[in-house]
């Protein structure tokens, strides 16, 4: 029978990215001596091995067993767990990841790392490094004309108590040839002495087999140090003649076949041996497990290029709680349509009641269910920030200052696509704090900071969003450098006078950076802009706050989740729109005394303190509405990127939480429009793209703007966008 | 139908471990420690334990020694599932009271094969 195990590779590379996690922070916090910590290492790296080996990653197991053997020693207490060491392993858990990575997706790896890695593995085992396969011995014999053996078995009385049973044995024999038996009496005791727990027979065994002497003992692996085992080939007819003077030699049977003195001495009689040769035995085991791997890892490479196609798809462990939870509201849910399509059957208007409650079930049921699904989604944030206590470990080495990460709030949970996306913006701030942010040891002593740096990650619920703080207690941002910067790049005019917030707004200009010099940990040029775009798309915003000196500290704000959003429907026409609940600022009734217009057809609306453009919808998407008159229509002031500009509405409807739909998917990528959904009466309503929407505005101003200008000597230059 | 308790930590060997038993006709339970593995055994009978070397909670030596102290598992047999091919690895299973030892690399043929020595 063929067993297919494929299946089981997407669950074992589950399990050892999660092992290498372990192993990383494991190694990260080791104290000396801690041996629970390194039992854990131990273990992780020990499945991978085991796991490896059996789905042919032959590199992973190879390399894998150098640093299980180097982590044996730490565990035995025979090696002093020094720095050193776990510097070596941190490297070896980046090398195992590459070598499973290289696994999975069946590709090249960076073979001089892994090498020079492996190679200071060794260095470091010393001379024993072991290399188990060195006593393979010559393989020699075989006996051509062996047509089977007589096996004498005589196992100690107290054979049963490991659980072996001599049946077992035999019926295994038996699949080997042709097998006959005869018991031995002749150690039963009298019945009234007999210990129903002991074994007292023995057994001689014919076996015509074609199967080989290391066949038989392998069968005899596990009772043969509880037992005395002789084997004596028969001779094929042909040959039979010279060979009585060898089944009387009383040659003793070798060592690792006998074990208990005694047992012998009853049968010494009748026992005769051949010259058992080891060395055959030990060859042939290994050549047949050997060629079972081949096997298998062939096998496997085929598999692999078959599944490739649909490894993309990822996979959630969820704690069976949420499951449960789960299956425990789908069968309220049942009940409920049950109840409800009973009370369809004979609907008569005094059971009006009863429907209304319930349909309030149904919708207590649905909204349930709703957040149930959801949760399932939702991971604790400890897996976007267990790589950091690496990554800083390792960007103090690197930059030679001094620091610790302290991480806070890792249980709260965020959807799994939100934390999959924020991984590399968070990774850049945090790389930034310390290349930036964190000064030299010796210049924050003189500054009365402690040598130490610290820079925090904070998580935490703030209404229906995550907040991420990313805080470090360095320099702080340097206005006048950041001020300067961008002066020399253009960004800004040389006298322009900006609030604080303007200033650090100029971080994530593209092309933006002040590191003196680009090192390879932050500086490229690239990244802060990224950062924001990436937040951005993702439905969040950025905010820095700075106090030189002090520190710097960057709030990243999330929604929980990409699927659902909380929405304000407002019609438009006859249209019905929804307008994300984050992006509002405030909605209000226009008065008329407020309006402003300016040069060409922008209108600005006077708004406490700033000015605010106005952007009728019906205009931008081109709807016939009869309300075009700015002062009966409803204003609703939205903020994207910092600025704010007022849509102008119809009316405003509900509030309500609203499943987004892609446009892309289903149709195609519209300007202003982020998606769709699908509201309660079946009609299909768009949700507003507000930051596209704003960037649209802002492009027309300009454009008009131009045309005006060129067209026009009479320059206004009013607008204050 | 013969019954087998699976004791590993390690979810997928597990797994592969009771899909290849079952595929074969048996029938499984697992569990994830030699703790969680101990406490199956003593709510319900199994003909045969496989389990595990190296484990949280309890390791599979220790279960072996647990498991020989319980009535009902004085003579079920007992195999250790273990990379450490180490005859001093074995001896220490044997002195627990551990029938015999299955080294990995799991190989499903030869784990059916192997387990066919102890179980009908």
């Amino acid at each position: 029978m063929s067993i297919d195990l494929s299946q089981f590779i997407p669950s074992f590379l589950e399990e050892s990215f999660e092992g290498l996690e372990l192993m990383e922070s494991g190694l990260l916090d080791l104290q000396r001596g801690d041996n629970e910590t390194i039992h854990s290492i131990f273990r992780a790296a020990h499945s991978i091995k085991g796991g490896a080996g059996t789905f042919g990653f032959d590199n992973v197991t190879e390399f894998t067993h150098l640093v299980e053997t180097l982590l044996d020693e730490m565990r035995d207490g025979r090696r002093e767990v020094s720095s050193k060491d776990t510097e070596i392993l941190l490297d070896s858990v980046d090398c195992m990841r590459l070598l499973i990575e290289a696994a999975r997706d069946d590709e090249e790896y960076d073979q001089d790392k892994v090498e020079q890695t492996s190679k200071r593995l060794a260095e470091t085992l010393g001379d024993e490094q072991t290399s188990a396969d060195e006593s393979r011995s010559k393989t020699d014999v075989e006996a051509n004309n062996v047509c089977g053996y007589t096996i004498n078995f005589i196992p100690e009385h107290s054979l049963a108590k490991t659980g072996n049973d001599p049946i077992f044995l035999f019926s295994a024999l038996a699949e080997l040839g042709q097998l006959t038996l005869s018991a031995d009496t002749q150690d039963l005791p009298a019945l009234k002495d007999i210990d129903a727990q002991e074994l007292y027979l023995s057994w001689q065994l014919t076996l015509y087999t074609e199967a080989d002497e290391a066949e038989i003992i392998e069968i005899f692996e596990w009772v043969e140090d509880e037992c005395l085992l002789e084997l004596v080939p028969i001779k094929a007819p042909s040959t039979t003649s010279a060979n009585t003077s060898s089944t009387e030699s009383p040659s003793s049977p070798s060592s690792t076949l006998t074990n208990n003195e005694q047992q012998t001495e009853p049968d010494s009689s009748q026992k005769s041996t051949q010259d058992i040769e080891q060395p055959p035995k030990a060859e042939l085991v290994i050549d047949s497990t050997a060629e079972d791997n081949n096997i298998t890892s062939k096998t496997k490479t085929k598999t692999k290029t078959k599944d490739k196609g649909k490894a993309e798809v990822g996979s959630i462990r969820v704690g069976v709680d949420k499951v449960d939870s789960l299956i425990n509201l789908v069968g309220e849910l049942v009940i409920t349509q049950s109840m409800l399509s009973e009370l369809g059957n004979d609907f008569e208007m005094e059971k009006v009641e009863r429907l209304t409650s319930g349909l309030e079930q149904l919708l207590q049921n649905t909204k349930e269910l709703q957040e149930s699904v959801m949760r399932i989604r939702m991971l604790p944030i400890s897996f976007a920030f267990n790589r950091f206590p690496r990554l800083v470990h390792d960007l103090a080495i690197k930059t030679g200052k001094e620091m610790e990460l302290v991480i806070k709030g890792e249980q709260t949970e965020l959807d799994k696509t939100v934390m999959e996306q924020i991984g590399d913006p968070l990774v850049h701030l945090v790389r930034n704090a310390a290349d930036h942010g964190i000064e030299l040891g010796d210049v924050r002593v003189a500054n009365g900071k402690p040598r130490k740096g610290t820079i925090s990650l904070d998580a935490y619920h703030q209404g229906g969003n995550i907040v991420i703080e990313i805080n470090d207690d360095g320099a702080g941002i340097n206005r006048e450098t950041v001020l300067a910067k961008a002066v020399e790049k253009g960004l800004i005019e040389a006298n322009a006078i900006l609030t604080d917030s303007q200033v650090y707004d100029l971080l994530f200009e593209p092309g933006f950076s002040t590191a003196a010099e680009v090192t390879d940990i932050s500086g490229r040029g690239v990244g802060m802009d990224v950062v924001k775009r990436n937040i951005q798309s993702l439905g969040g915003r950025i905010q820095v706050k700075s106090t030189l000196g002090k520190g710097s500290s960057f709030k990243v704000h999330l929604p929980l989740t990409l699927a659902i959003l909380d929405g304000q429907l407002v019609k438009v026409g006859t249209e019905t729109y929804i307008i994300p609940l984050i992006a509002i600022v405030e909605s209000l009734q226009i008065d008329n005394k407020l309006i402003n217009r300016v040069s060409g057809d922008m209108v600005l609306y006077r708004l406490r303190d700033d000015n605010v453009p106005i952007l009728p919808i019906y205009q931008l998407f081109n709807l016939a509405t009869e309300c075009t008159e700015i002062d009966k229509a409803l204003l609703v002031v939205v903020e994207a990127d910092g600025q704010k500009i007022g849509l102008m509405v119809d009316d405003l409807l509900a509030q309500q939480q609203v499943v987004i739909k892609s446009l892309k998917d289903n149709y195609q990528q519209v300007a202003g429009i982020s998606g769709a959904t699908i509201l309660g009466d079946g009609s299909v309503a768009m949700i507003l793209d507000i930051p596209g929407i704003i960037h649209m505005a802002l492009e027309q101003a300009q454009q008009a703007q131009r045309v005006k200008t060129d067209g026009n000597s009479s320059v206004t230059a009013e607008v204050c966008l | 139908m013969t019954k087998v308790l699976v004791v590993d930590d390690s979810n997928s060997i597990r797994d592969m471990v009771s899909f290849t038993l079952k595929s074969a006709g048996y029938q499984t339970v697992e569990a994830k420690d030699g703790l969680d593995g101990l406490s199956k055994a003593k709510s319900s009978n199994f003909d045969l334990v496989i389990s595990d070397v190296n484990m949280p909670n309890m390791d599979g030596i220790s279960l072996c020694t647990e498991l020989r102290k319980l009535g009902d598992f004085k003579f079920t047999p007992i195999l250790m599932l273990t990379t450490e091919s180490s005859t001093d690895m074995k001896m220490r299973g044997k002195s627990a009271g551990a029938t015999g030892w299955l080294v990995k690399p799991f190989n499903p043929e030869k784990l059916l094969a192997t387990i066919k020595r102890v179980v009908k």
